[in-house]
């Protein structure tokens, strides 16, 4: 449906435009040959409100064709074409309106105005509905942008992993008290790390990092000799800025799906480098490939894809694959520095 | 009554509260502790506990899949960190569980309710294929299909499932030339299916759509599906509605 229809304000408020315009239509019809203000009324009136439906059409029509992406020949052939038609439309009316009241004559010395203002009204809405359509477009694509940030900052803290840890100090406090105070502090550390994340919108590669490497600590101390975690990461890399906690979906996968899965655990191996300006990230992990299939599967890795697709567009991808028991996803994006 | 308990998780310290707070209560004997699912039904298999804790997230077998293929009656308690899911399973069949991480009074209660239960003399049957169907995230279809054969365990993944067989309470799962036997019904693993690899062709048959080599009539109202191993299914009237719209006119 048409916005306009959207709520009964902008609707009366978009009639009450026409209205005016209707006016100015009379005052031009009445000049060259006397007609009173009561014909030349009735006549603009009517008319005025059938065209205001009738230059409601382009809303249909624009988005059919839209700016930038149909062809240009097609694009002017079929809106000119239009506009004549709703043309013919507005000066057929006016005229009929005229027979109908026994003064068709007195109409004839301000069609030539009419159809010119017919025409340039038509064009004009077109006009104004492309501008509509790129507010709309450009509306849609900010809450897009928002909605891919308030996943990212609501996937941050997986409850899974917080409650694992809870029962996981729990045990410590009788068994090995001292175990179970650092737990509390590399817990504290992670989650006063990330709490802080919400409002920035790049944090440095070597924060990013760092992140990672006090949630494999906390991690270390549930899954114990399990986990087995090698670095290799590139000190190049280290003033990048990257979209916040976007390695942490990827190392939350490869504990979730890889190391727990694995009776005797398992590797993972993570590494940063910069490759012709670009920051390239890979994590790789052992896992079972019969394992139990994984609930909640997918994601935290879509929103790693759309998060890097709103920030980078096609100068990012995130590749995944598996071989034999040996998981992979590879990322890379533009290695930006901050500008200060 | 002394309680005899398995605990399955495949976390060390999961496992050591909780022997920490049995030890402590009493009345409970620790006859086993499983890393991983597989353990988990050979260790319930070999000792009869009353009463077994287990974990959902696991290496080889999840929980769900270990109340499987292990056999009732006994009590389950299961033992989750966070799983909206099977949480609202768990209410839905009565099911106890505790919430990682958990007091002693919150475990006195549970072993007070599986006292409770053990004591019934009319156990009432946990339909365990049901509660893990039930514990599903919406709209996942079942993956894999783990029947026990004796001690065996066998997975089957649901790409290597020909057709399913009703017989009786139970279900033959036809796989690469061989048969399994599950005490399921044939409803049940219809539900848990995916809708678009496969299809209910009979009151007694599911058929895997993509081994399908053709259909060809029987009598003068049914008709008999050719799978690419040879084997013949019968097909309903409506089986076969039901296969038109799956695969198109041209079958």
């Amino acid at each position: 449906m048409h916005p306009v229809f959207r709520n009964t304000a902008t609707l009366s408020a978009y009639l009450g435009l026409w209205a005016i315009l209707a006016a100015a239509i009379a005052a031009l019809m009445r000049v060259p040959d006397d007609l009173t203000w009561s014909q030349a009324l009735s006549i603009s009136v009517p008319l005025c409100m059938l065209y205001a439906f009738v230059c409601l059409t382009p809303w249909y029509i624009c988005r059919g064709l839209p700016l930038g992406t149909a062809r240009v020949t097609r694009l002017l052939i079929n809106q000119l074409a239009s506009a004549i038609l709703a043309c013919t439309l507005w000066i057929g009316a006016a005229r009929l309106l005229a027979f109908a009241m026994d003064i068709g004559p007195k109409l004839n010395p301000a069609v030539p105005q009419l159809v010119v203002l017919g025409l340039l009204l038509y064009l004009m809405s077109v006009a104004l509905h492309y501008a509509l359509l790129a507010v709309e477009a450009s509306r849609e694509a900010a809450v897009q942008t928002r909605d891919a940030e308030l996943r990212a900052l609501k996937s941050q803290i997986n409850p899974h992993f917080l409650f694992n840890c809870l029962n996981s100090i729990s045990a410590l406090t009788s068994s090995d008290p001292v175990r179970a105070r650092d737990m509390c502090v590399l817990l504290s550390d992670f989650l006063r790390k990330t709490l802080g994340l919400g409002e920035r919108e790049s944090i440095s590669w070597r924060e990013e990092i760092e992140l990672a490497r006090t949630y494999l600590e906390v991690e270390q101390v549930r899954f114990g000799s399990r986990l087995r975690v090698e670095m290799e990461v590139d000190d190049a890399c280290a003033d990048c800025q990257v979209p916040p906690l976007v390695l942490q979906p990827l190392i939350e996968n490869a504990i979730k799906h890889g190391i727990a899965t694995m009776v005797e655990g398992g590797t993972i191996r993570l590494e940063g480098r910069i490759e012709n300006g670009r920051l390239a990230v890979r994590v790789e992990n052992s896992f079972d490939p019969e394992a139990p299939s994984p609930r909640r599967h997918g994601l935290g890795l879509r929103n790693v894809r759309s998060r890097l697709a709103t920030r980078f567009g096609d100068a990012a991808h995130l590749h995944l694959a598996a071989e034999h028991d040996r998981f992979s996803a590879e990322m890379v994006f533009p290695c930006h520095k901050a500008t200060t | 009554m002394k309680l005899r308990a398995i605990i399955v998780d495949d976390e060390e310290l999961a496992r050591q509260i909780l022997r920490e707070y049995l030890n402590k209560a009493g009345e409970v004997e620790i006859v086993a502790e499983c890393t991983n699912g597989f353990e988990a039904v050979k260790a319930v298999g070999e000792q009869r506990p009353d009463l077994l804790f287990l974990d959902i997230q696991m290496p080889k077998l999840d929980g769900f899949e270990v109340l499987e293929l292990i056999d009732p009656p006994l009590a389950v308690i299961f033992v989750t960190a966070y799983d909206q899911y099977a949480l609202k399973a768990f209410d839905a069949a009565a099911v106890d569980y505790l919430l990682k991480p958990f007091s002693t009074e919150r475990l006195g209660k549970a072993l007070d309710r599986a006292r409770a239960l053990l004591s019934d003399p009319q156990p009432r049957a946990l339909q365990a294929s049901d509660l893990a169907a039930a514990a599903r995230p919406p709209g996942q279809t079942l993956e894999r299909v783990v029947v026990r054969d004796g001690t065996k365990v066998h997975i089957i993944p649901i790409a290597k499932l020909d057709y399913v067989e009703a017989q009786d309470d139970y279900i033959a799962l036809h796989s690469e030339k061989k048969q399994y036997l599950k005490q399921q019904t044939i409803s049940s693993i219809e539900a848990q299916l995916d809708p678009a690899r496969f299809a209910r062709v009979h009151r007694s048959y599911i058929v895997n759509l993509e081994r399908i080599a053709r259909i060809e009539p029987y009598t003068k109202d049914s008709r008999v599906a050719v799978l690419q191993d040879g084997s013949q299914l019968a097909v309903s009237r409506s089986g076969y509605t039901r296969l038109k719209e799956l695969l198109g006119e041209n079958i």
